[in-house]
């Protein structure tokens, strides 16, 4: 228990002196929590519920969106800063920036886990790979729609606010950002660690193992997985928020309802790490990102190819990931005890 | 309502007309995919990438001075060896394991192809001459382009062909038996694994026959597979495996339900309505089902 309490600390402090350590780095680390949150919320649907969902990328771009317009929409008129692309007629002052930002992102949370709460009947009725398919075709038509929507840029997508001027440089701006992002972070991982350990985490692995079975015994699955998507979407809603004013451009397709790359990244750093656990979304995102980022600098343009071979080799070889690769290497650091005489019976039976 | 449709009805005729061979089309893809999904168990995720990598062998050939209408021939029997060995390499792997593994892994490949084939054929949208001309009804108010016709009519030459070739050939039998049980066809002698990847080739060339019309009739672009793979999908949920009938039909209703709704919403929604016609039916199927306490599976 104090081991676990000093690792917490541990890691804590590293992440808040992370901005000073690797200072060069700060907007890449941002990033990476960013991922973080995308696959512990991904994890809730794919890893824990069994739902294996690629329309929370949906929640990321309308968080986006959301956040960006609101932060424009308070104090200058939307259609106008929209319409006039990059060049920016309208200077958000220090106080109306900072104001319009945590709005903005009370908004980017709070309007996605709606939309989650009123789409999620109809659509988590469905099971298996008709729910994938589904939540895919959502995905999509959501960037497209968006693509068409006037007032918000339509295809060429529209600017988020950038950094007031006169209260400092770039490297407060990235600070500033980098300490958002770890808070959400922070606050995504222990409150999921909070749910899982409660009567909510119990239903949604009961959902998982077994829906019919769950409902004979009286649950009422469908609140419990419309909450489940309700917490995802209203999380992964203020990520996309962050990271919406974090590139400082929104485009539908690319950035905000990206399907080809943060949508399928969610879902292959949660399998990466390992689905259903609560560690291995976290240790996945890392993995990735570092993979990534290696990837992206030193071999630019082959990576989708490097993303799709990836996919298909962690899938099919790998998928436990590596928390499950670690729970069968050392069972006794998961509290798991395995009686040798009973595995060895059951060796000989086969 | 001042929709342009509504107000010279002579343009719903060539939506329709437009919508049935286009249906057609796609009919055709999402033959394959019932195929597969019937046979394997599997969903293709990258179907749609097949069907443009087929249509870029008939876009080659009209490159290098070859009618791309030859395509047709050719296009199948080179996206049957790459069926074939995607089989070989990936999809032996997937087919006894959950569904959604096999959405992933090719989810996975789907975005493998694309980015190579932006890398082969650069990212430009593409589009194989065939100079078969136009034919004029109604007094020149209704065009419709001499390939798309002969695209429908290849369509359903294929159709018939694999349909002939399923039911009287020593591999189609050895095919539909696998579909209804694999133990008991593997128990009576069948090499259930040569089956699969025949299966698998089989669908790759009708990709390629489909994608060799799309060259020569619509236009190709590297990353515009997926919508392919969500209107045969959308094809099959509505049809049910293995109702041939049924997969033309409503291949030819979604034909339709695209034009009119390129006229109705715009051409620049017209992959969003596909998709959220995806989304509408199966919630639609939902709900429907939830009232006998069932649900899709």
């Amino acid at each position: 228990m104090n081991q676990k309490a000093i690792l917490y600390l541990a890691l804590l402090a590293f992440g808040i002196a992370v901005p000073f350590m690797f200072p060069a780095y700060k907007l890449q680390i941002s990033i990476m929590w960013i991922l973080v949150v995308l696959s512990l919320t991904w994890d809730v649907q794919g890893g824990q519920m069994g739902y294996n969902t690629f329309g929370n990328i949906m929640f990321f771009g309308l968080g986006m969106y959301i956040c960006s317009s609101f932060q424009i929409g308070i104090f200058f008129p939307l259609a106008e800063w929209t319409a006039s692309g990059g060049e920016k007629t309208f200077i958000h002052t220090p106080t109306q920036f900072f104001q319009g930002f945590f709005i903005g992102i009370i908004f980017a949370g709070i309007i996605p886990a709606l939309v989650a709460a009123i789409i999620g009947y109809g659509i988590l009725g469905l099971r298996g790979h008709y729910f994938a398919i589904c939540t895919l075709g959502l995905a999509i038509a959501a960037g497209e729609l968006a693509g068409g929507i006037e007032l918000v840029g339509a295809g060429q997508g529209m600017t988020s606010p950038p950094w007031p001027k006169n209260i400092g440089d770039t490297e407060l701006r990235s600070e500033f950002f980098y300490y958002i992002c770890f808070v959400l972070m922070i606050s995504t991982f222990l409150f999921l660690r909070w749910a899982y350990t409660t009567r909510f985490g119990l239903v949604l692995n009961a959902i998982r193992d077994n829906e019919d079975k769950a409902e004979a015994m009286g649950i009422n699955t469908m609140r419990y997985k419309i909450s489940g998507w309700v917490v995802s979407a209203f999380f992964v809603g203020i990520a996309g928020g962050l990271m919406g004013n974090m590139i400082g451009y929104i485009e539908p397709v690319e950035t905000a309802f990206a399907g080809r790359t943060f949508g399928v990244f969610m879902v292959v750093m949660a399998i990466l790490g390992g689905k259903g656990t609560l560690w291995g979304p976290v240790i996945g995102a890392i993995a990735f990102h570092i993979f990534k980022e290696g990837f992206w600098t030193f071999f630019l343009g082959w990576q989708y190819v490097a993303l799709g071979a990836l996919i298909v080799i962690v899938v099919i070889f790998f998928p436990e990931g590596i928390m499950g690769w670690l729970r069968e290497k050392y069972p006794d650091r998961f509290g798991e005890v395995i009686d040798e005489e009973d595995r060895k019976a059951q060796v000989e039976l086969k | 309502m001042d929709f342009l449709i509504f107000q010279i009805p002579i343009l719903m005729v060539q939506a329709s007309i437009d919508g049935i061979l286009l249906g057609i089309l796609f009919a055709l893809i999402a033959y394959g995919m019932a195929l597969q999904w019937g046979v394997m168990n599997i969903i293709n995720i990258a179907q749609g990438e097949l069907v443009i990598l087929g249509g870029y062998i008939a876009y080659f050939m009209y490159v290098i001075g070859i009618h791309p209408a030859f395509g047709i021939i050719v296009s199948p029997i080179i996206m049957y060896f790459v069926g074939w060995s995607l089989y070989k390499l990936v999809i032996n792997r997937v087919v006894d394991r959950d569904l959604f593994i096999s959405i992933l892994a090719t989810f996975g490949i789907s975005i493998l192809t694309q980015q190579l084939m932006n890398f082969a054929f650069g990212s430009d949208v593409v589009i194989a001459q065939s100079n078969f001309g136009t034919t004029m009804l109604f007094n020149y108010m209704v065009t419709i382009p001499n390939s798309k016709l002969f695209a429908a009519v290849v369509s359903i030459i294929f159709a018939i062909l694999l349909v002939l070739y399923m039911r009287r050939s020593k591999l189609g039998r050895a095919i539909r038996a696998t579909a209804q049980n694999p133990r008991a066809a593997k128990i009576l002698g069948v090499d259930t694994e040569k089956v699969y990847a025949a299966t698998f080739g089989i669908n790759a060339a009708l990709c390629g026959v489909a994608g060799s019309l799309i060259a020569i009739t619509f236009t190709l672009h590297p990353y515009v597979g997926l919508p392919y793979t969500v209107r045969s999908f959308m094809i099959v949920i509505i049809a049910g495996l293995g109702n041939l009938p049924g997969v033309a039909l409503s291949g030819m209703g979604l034909g339709v339900f695209e034009e009119f709704s390129d006229y109705i919403f715009g051409t620049e929604f017209r992959i969003a309505a596909v998709f959220l016609l995806l989304v509408f039916i199966l919630v639609y199927r939902r709900f429907k089902l939830s009232r006998k306490r069932e649900y899709l599976k």
